[in-house]
């Protein structure tokens, strides 16, 4: 291997991250995760007499129900009760944004998977044996697979939506060049650890109880209590922690919390239902496989004068999310480019797979991919290197996006010259030369990934927030807001929010399950903007009571509330310690009869978005960075390992680093399996065949990259994102595209006569029969 | 009555052996620590230690307890995560991943937990790269495993200085709580009678079984054969070595004789599933489940490898492993027939062995393509040829044609170029999951100069083999 020649710069960036990593407050629900005592929904304590459900589904993905026999499984000695369509008392209909899908299939069904009944048993097994008894005699209607077969049969869930920006026609009047071209990128399962799930109890007065893993606990509440025909506020929902959601449980959590609901409804009793693996990944949707065409056109020097992409997104069979999602990729469709002439068109196409869904990145990744392989492809053409078309073309501060958004604060070139300089690209690129000159077994390649992410929900009206924050006699905090922790940590960061205002030590404050009586009518936790919005009302609430605080304590010290300041659990006035603790300020407070309770709410200013004329300024702020991915390829095999990782990354001030790095390497390895190895396959059926761990894969420790450095780019920070520290959720799993493209350059580098091919994910297998095509 | 101590307790159940150890553990015994991923091995999520004691010693090793039978815990020690627990602090390993913020949404971290404590019990050389091996049966969806890799470093860092075996060790350094000190002595006190076992289907570590059928195991009964010592064992007599069938792939990773005649064994065996895996997987199953692609198989194929199987009478008969298989999934078993043993002759200084493996995930995935391949050269001339493929037929296939094309050919380009059609036309892969049709006919020959390219590196290089500009 190499040895990087020393590089100061580098080096001591590498020693501040290590320093701040050591310094950086840890993920405050790690104690419990490492020794197991962490509670997901399979794990909270259930009644005695709680009820199993399975769900029965389709076996076919697309045809009318001529005749199903329950008999046999209601037979069944523990069975307890089959539940259809029939026994749904309000709608049978859990669409979010069109209701286009039914609770349980009534007389068609539209995929494979779809599902038909749930049984409910003393225990799973006894349910899923049933299930093994159940007849369905199912007549086959035509079946669709692909958005390009749905587009030539008109089957579409909405209108198209397009951007524009100039005139693309008259753009390419003005080119050098124009190339046009075909991508395909595939969908990708979640693959959350913690399936699906929820647990139902039946409360007094007809109310119900939900534990339910889910990132959108209002989502659960709304559609059970429409599915019910009851109002809202007989449904309670309550999320302790998510064993990862990814997007997978922001609309695809309710089907399961709404059927051990109605089964709790009817029976009067708890009801579990988790599925298991099989189950999820063939009823559940995943990321949305995108067949895209594009044109592209660049002046003599380079620069992108013109761009059209057509998106026909692989939708599933019912809306979901996919409307919004749809969305996002037009806004990120030109990445992190100015592109002067911009014509860009998504077509959400019905097909019979499972609906699609939300998946980290929201469809933004989709629609990068598109812009990447067009600029590939032009640089292949042209003759020069694919770094050259991307670095011509960055983003600069006031370009204006195809949405009408005047890019501010813009750190697009600042990200990727800043890698340029600290990993000294220009050495690892001639090092990768040397390298392939001189091996015939091996080859390396490389691609730059800058990355433009839009922060915000792109539905303004989802972008507010509330929290609830009680001051307890003692002096101790507990915090309520509408974020469901996942992994991304964000319980931390909103008590690292209160602890910072009332300046206590963070092991006084505590952060709630979330709960929609404590916090209503939330947003689900998505978008990257869960910590910044409800952060923002953390702070919020905690200042409103910091406020009523410092009038008591200036009362009690006899001063002015402006010489107050709260430290270390003491009252300070002008900077001086004063004798009167935290405890002994809430006391008084207390007496005094002032409120200890605050509840704030936030909504994000500025942003606005108009659906009819298809511009405004939809995102609180932009995350840019920039990343290098190297990669090796046995060209004997057909495998490939990536040598590294280097990314410059925008995290504003970030105030977490542990945290925040750990979803800038967690989302760039996700965004690598996507690229490389995961695979899903449907047959023409509709039946799917990666239907397994054995048969859908996902990086394992093996296969990350060896060398993974991640140095923050120097800059302010933005004030739309909570205390400076932007958003970091979804961003850098767009790093991973690179992977695709360091990959094809490796091929080119054994096989020049390979034709260029933009079909993710890069497997093994195409690696392969790319090296040796002809 | 199945008779254990999981924990710090001694359990007696009724339940029937056929239950997994997982479904016991979390619903039985309320251990919610230990979690569902997939329930068929691949996540590790469920990642739970099994400590056997042998001749005074306990020998701890990790396993997914998703696809093990209960009945398997008869007489040993069980430890979940929350057996690892220290009262009021966190262990070695525990701090390391918190340190290293190798958590997040923490539902699989109790199985890295308690793989990266089995490491630290185990016996292998404490390195960094033995603890990857240990953790390489657990998957992670949040952290993108760099944490992990620093967490496991900081466990081998801690380890330093250790005291082989020694638990006392581990408990006055953190790594496990004070009670298993009391372990070997109260499992010998526990009064471990065989287990009254029904005929029924024979389980042995269950970790094929179990992903294909583990509710029709749970509802039935098994008749679980991972303790017959008569099926256990390695030996090696004038150069033959005979395995028996209950044997673990880590037995032979293990077996420091055999790593002599095998100089890459670790290299290939670290190929085949994961080390949790590997601590269960016995060979007779992989044999018996004749899969097209079975690994160990396929190793045995080119080793031109003899079994014994044995009767209800314990009659024997031996054949040829080439001769075992007629066709997909099917086999020369009858009823009550066991496999006993496999034999064959251990490589030699003139003997060239090779195993190739590509799927789409290098470690813990079921292969595209396999092979192994045998080769005996003298002065450049091959005297006696194995080849063996996996993917690419309905059984696990020895190439008999490839095998004796190259029996007394020279060894060069020629030949080997010259051997790669003989194979082509001796293989029919299909199209499926794991490839289509052509690139598992690319990959036949791609593997099959991949095994000259390593065994013969001064002397053939890729560019020898292919054609490219």
């Amino acid at each position: 291997m190499h040895k990087h020649k020393s590089n100061t710069t580098l080096d001591s960036k590498l020693n501040a991250v290590s320093i701040a990593l050591k310094q950086s407050i840890k993920n405050l629900d790690s104690y419990t995760h490492v020794r197991g005592e962490s509670l997901y929904v399979d794990d909270v304590n259930i009644r005695q007499g709680t009820f199993h459900g399975v769900v029965f589904d389709s076996p076919k993905a697309h045809g009318k129900i001529k005749h199903i026999d329950y008999s046999k499984a209601e037979a069944l000695e523990g069975v307890e009760r089959i539940f259809t369509y029939k026994d749904v008392p309000g709608e049978n209909q859990i669409g979010g944004i069109i209701p286009d899908e039914p609770l349980f299939a009534e007389d068609d069904v539209h995929f494979w998977g779809m599902p038909i009944a749930l049984i409910v048993a003393e225990s799973e097994f006894i349910a899923r044996k049933a299930r093994g008894l159940i007849e369905i005699e199912i007549e086959d209607l035509p079946v669709i697979t692909t958005s390009k077969e749905a587009k030539a049969k008109g089957s579409f869930i909405n209108a198209p939506r397009s951007f524009s920006l100039g005139d693309a026609e008259k753009g390419f009047n003005d080119c050098e060049y124009i190339f046009e071209g075909e991508t395909f990128s595939n969908g990708q399962e979640h693959l959350y650890i913690e399936a699906q799930g929820a647990y139902a109890e039946p409360l007094e007065n007809g109310n119900i109880k939900i534990t339910s893993s889910t990132q959108g606990p209002t989502a659960v509440q709304k559609t059970v209590a429409q599915v019910l025909g009851v109002a809202m506020h007989k449904i309670e929902v309550d999320v302790t922690r998510l064993g990862g959601g990814f997007g997978g449980k922001e609309d695809q959590a309710t089907p399961w919390a709404v059927m051990a609901a109605l089964a709790a409804y009817h029976l009067n009793q708890s009801v579990k239902l988790i599925l298991n693996r099989h189950d999820d990944l063939r009823m559940t949707g995943k990321r949305h496989p995108y067949e895209s065409t594009y044109k592209i056109g660049l002046s003599k020097d380079l620069k992108i004068l013109a761009y059209q992409a057509e998106f026909l997104q692989n939708s599933g069979a019912a809306a979901d999310l996919s409307p919004a999602i749809a969305e996002r990729t037009l806004f990120h469709a030109t990445n992190s480019y100015f592109v002067p002439n911009v014509e860009t068109t998504v077509i959400s196409c019905k097909t019979h797979l499972p609906p699609n869904t939300a998946f980290r990145g929201f469809g933004g990744p989709q629609g990068m991919f598109v812009i990447e392989s067009a600029i590939a492809k032009a640089a292949n053409e042209i003759g020069v290197s694919p770094r050259q078309i991307q670095e011509a073309n960055l983003l600069d501060e006031n370009n204006s996006f195809s949405y009408g958004q005047i890019a501010k604060k813009v750190e697009a070139k600042n990200t990727w010259n800043s890698a340029k300089s600290i990993f000294n690209s220009e050495d690892l690129e001639k090092e990768i030369e040397d390298f392939n000159a001189t091996n015939s077994n091996f080859k390396k390649g490389l691609a730059f990934m800058p990355i433009t992410f839009g922060i915000s929900f792109t539905n303004t009206p989802m972008n507010h927030a509330r929290a609830l924050v009680h001051i307890y006699l003692d002096g101790s905090v507990g915090i309520s807001t509408a974020a469901v922790e996942m992994g991304q940590g964000v319980n931390t960061k909103m008590m690292q929010i209160a602890a910072q205002v009332f300046s206590i030590p963070i092991e006084k404050t505590k952060i709630e399950t979330t709960n929609t009586t404590r916090v209503a009518n939330t947003s689900p936790s998505a978008a990257s903007s869960t910590a910044d919005l409800n952060g923002k009302a953390t702070l919020k609430a905690c200042n409103a009571l910091l406020g009523r605080l410092k009038t008591v304590a200036s009362e009690d010290l006899n001063t002015s509330e402006d010489n107050i300041e709260l430290k270390d659990e003491f009252v300070y006035v002008n900077n001086k310690k004063s004798e009167l603790s935290w405890t002994e300020l809430i006391s008084k407070t207390m007496l005094k009869r002032v409120a200890l309770t605050e509840n704030a709410h936030y909504a994000t200013p500025e942003i606005h978005f108009d659906k009819t004329k298809e511009k405004g300024h939809p995102f609180a702020y932009h995350v840019y960075g920039t990343a290098i991915i190297t990669t090796t390829v046995d060209c004997t095999r057909g495998t490939y390992e990536f040598d590294s990782v280097k990314i410059v990354h925008d995290y504003g001030k970030s105030m977490s680093e542990g945290i925040d790095l750990g979803q800038v390497e967690g989302a760039l390895i996700q965004g690598i399996g996507w690229m490389t190895m995961e695979e899903i396959a449907y047959n023409e059926d509709g039946r799917l065949l990666s239907n397994a761990l054995s048969t859908y894969k996902v990086p394992d420790i093996f296969s990350v990259p060896k060398n993974v450095e991640v140095i923050p780019v120097e800059t302010e920070g933005n004030d739309m994102a909570i205390l400076k520290s932007k958003a970091v959720g979804e961003p850098p799993l767009m790093y991973g595209i690179g992977a695709y493209f360091a990959l094809q350059n490796a091929i080119k580098a054994f096989n020049p006569n390979y034709d260029l091919k933009f079909h993710a994910p890069m497997t093994p297998e195409k690696v392969l029969m790319s090296l040796y095509s002809k | 009555m199945i008779t254990f101590i999981l924990n710090n307790k001694t359990i007696k159940t009724p339940e029937h052996s056929g239950m997994t150890l997982l479904d016991f553990v979390r619903y039985e015994q309320r251990l919610t620590g230990t979690k569902i991923g997939c329930r068929e091995g691949d996540c590790g999520a469920c990642t739970a230690l099994v400590g056997t004691l042998k001749n005074n010693t306990i020998q701890y090793q990790s396993i997914t307890s998703c696809i093990s039978p209960l009945g398997n815990a008869h007489g040993k020690h069980i430890v979940t995560v929350e057996g690892t627990n220290l009262k009021n602090k966190l262990t070695a390993a525990q701090e390391a991943m918190k340190a290293n913020y190798a958590t997040q949404c923490g539902f699989c971290t109790p199985g890295f937990v308690v793989a990266l404590t089995g490491f630290a019990l185990s016996n292998s050389e404490n390195n960094y790269n033995n603890a990857l091996d240990a953790i390489s049966g657990n998957i992670c969806r949040c952290t993108g495993y760099k944490s992990i890799e620093k967490a496991a470093y900081q466990v081998v860092e801690k380890l330093e200085g250790q005291e082989k075996n020694s638990l006392k060790w581990l408990i006055e350094n953190g790594f496990i709580p004070e009670y298993f000190e009391s372990i070997p002595q109260r499992l010998k006190a526990i009064e471990v009678k065989d287990l009254n076992q029904p005929k029924g289907k024979y389980v042995s570590g269950g970790t094929d079984l179990y992903v294909q059928q583990a509710d029709h195991l749970a509802d039935n009964s098994v008749h679980l054969i991972a303790e017959k010592d008569y099926l256990k064992g390695i030996s090696i007599v004038n150069n033959v070595c005979t395995i028996g069938t209950n044997s673990t792939v880590s037995d032979l990773w293990n077996h420091s004789e055999i790593n002599n005649h095998f100089l890459n064994l670790k290299k290939h065996l670290k190929l085949v599933s994961s080390e949790q895996i590997r601590n269960m997987a016995s060979f007779g199953g992989n044999l018996a489940n004749a899969s097209p692609i079975g690994d160990m198989t396929i190793f045995f194929l080119a080793l031109n490898s003899t079994i014994t199987i044995s009767n209800e009478n314990e009659k024997e008969r031996i054949l040829p492993l080439k001769d075992f298989y007629q066709g997909y999934k099917t086999y020369d078993l009858n009823d009550g027939e066991l496999l006993k043993t496999i034999s064959f002759k251990l490589p030699t200084k003139q003997s060239f062995f090779n195993f190739e493996k590509v799927c789409k995930r290098t470690h813990l995935d079921i292969a595209s393509v396999n092979s192994a391949i045998h080769l005996f050269v003298e002065n450049n001339v091959i005297s006696e040829a194995h080849v063996s493929i996996g993917g690419v037929a309905a059984i696990p296939k020895y190439l008999h044609d490839t095998s004796s094309f190259l029996k007394g050919k020279t060894l060069t380009t020629e030949t080997i170029l010259e051997a790669n059609e003989v194979l082509q036309n001796e293989i029919s892969p299909i199209s499926d999951v794991r490839g289509t049709s052509d690139y598992k006919r690319l990959l036949g020959r791609q593997l099959f100069f991949a095994h000259f390219i390593e065994l013969f590196p001064k002397q053939f290089t890729l560019n020898d083999f292919v054609q490219h500009a």
